[in-house]
């Protein structure tokens, strides 16, 4: 341990701990949001460990609890987590060793950290590190987050219904300095506005994904490619 | 809402498609990497589904509007966001000006 402390130097511990502290209280707020919108304590848990992400879970939890059917919110979750497909393929070297605990580990947060590591003994260092650092921090929070939820009996009054779409829009902000994404995102937005009154929840949300027709957001539609033969490639 | 059951299975389904997309580039060695094309339409579809899903349930409960506390908080925090506020701080402004909304109104 103390070993580990030492090679890893108090710089990027102490980034370590920052973020890890700012994602375990995103898990708390994600417990919490659980069980207020009507779930059972276990819920978050079970969610935290089998998928161990967070955009997906809240995306998933928040359509089943809008009323969306369970294929639909599957389905969304799983777009959502096909972003760290290329993840994998980054940091196939760093993870060769053990590829099915490194797959487990391999979220958002993580990949930017070892991403950032140049030597490739630290980079692995800093990886499986900060993985299992992530994911005691992530699961705790969750489970503290559903106790807390519990124990307020209207989130509401709270501000708590607030919380999650707060959540992703802080989630998605980066993303949206780009003009491309960014307009298809507001048309998406739009569609799923107009369509909210008259579908089931989640099927207003999987329908945003008509503006991707409209506004292509890559540059290869641009230059005059079909998208749709992605040849080129 | 849904059953236990159908909520685990759901839950496991989620999960195993999580893990594949994880998995796939260590067990593969980094061959057979998707496309740019690929990969930047996955991102930007992600994104898309999330704003989607952040204002229906900012402006929204199923099919009925929400009161006006909720957009109003989620429009502060948003603010917050894009100036670079911490994760953490956009949370929070958000709850507490959903809570004080409702406070004085």
């Amino acid at each position: 341990m103390r070993r580990l402390l030492d090679l890893l130097g108090p710089a990027t511990l102490r980034d370590l701990l920052l973020v890890n502290v700012a994602v375990g209280l995103v898990g708390v707020s994600y417990g919490a949001i659980t069980v207020g919108a009507g779930f059972e304590i276990w819920v978050p848990t079970l969610m935290s460990i089998v998928v161990f992400g967070g955009a997906s879970q809240f995306l998933f939890t928040g359509l089943i609890a809008a009323g969306a059917s369970p294929i639909a919110a599957v389905a969304a979750g799983a777009l959502v987590n096909a972003r760290h497909l290329p993840f994998g393929f980054a940091l196939a070297d760093t993870v060769s060793k053990r590829p099915w605990l490194g797959g487990y580990l391999m979220i958002d947060e993580v990949v930017a950290f070892a991403l950032a590591q140049r030597d490739p003994a630290r980079r692995r260092l800093v990886f499986f590190t900060c993985g299992a650092m992530l994911w005691t921090f992530w699961n705790v929070g969750a489970l503290l987050g559903g106790l807390l939820g519990q124990a307020i009996p209207d989130t509401d009054a709270w501000g708590l219904d607030a919380a999650f779409p707060a959540v992703l829009l802080a989630l998605v902000m980066p993303a949206m300095r780009q003009a491309r994404i960014r307009n298809a995102s507001l048309l998406g937005a739009v569609i799923a506005l107009a369509l909210t009154p008259f579908v089931p929840a989640g099927l207003a949300v999987l329908c945003a994904l008509a503006a991707l027709l409209v506004v292509r957001p890559h540059r290869a539609a641009d230059a005059g490619t079909d998208a749709g033969t992605g040849g080129t490639a | 809402m849904i059953s236990p059951m159908t909520l685990i299975i759901s839950a496991v389904v989620l999960g195993a498609f999580t893990y594949g997309f994880r998995v796939a580039g260590p067990l593969l060695h980094g061959r057979m990497a998707p496309s740019p094309q690929t990969q930047e339409w996955m991102t930007s579809a992600a994104t898309v589904l999330l704003v989607a899903l952040c204002v229906t349930s900012a402006f929204a409960d199923g099919k009925e509007w929400s009161d006006p506390a909720r957009p109003i908080a989620v429009a502060v925090a948003g603010l917050a966001a894009w100036f670079r506020a911490p994760f953490l701080v956009v949370v929070l402004i958000a709850a507490v000006t959903a809570a004080v909304i409702r406070l004085v109104t």
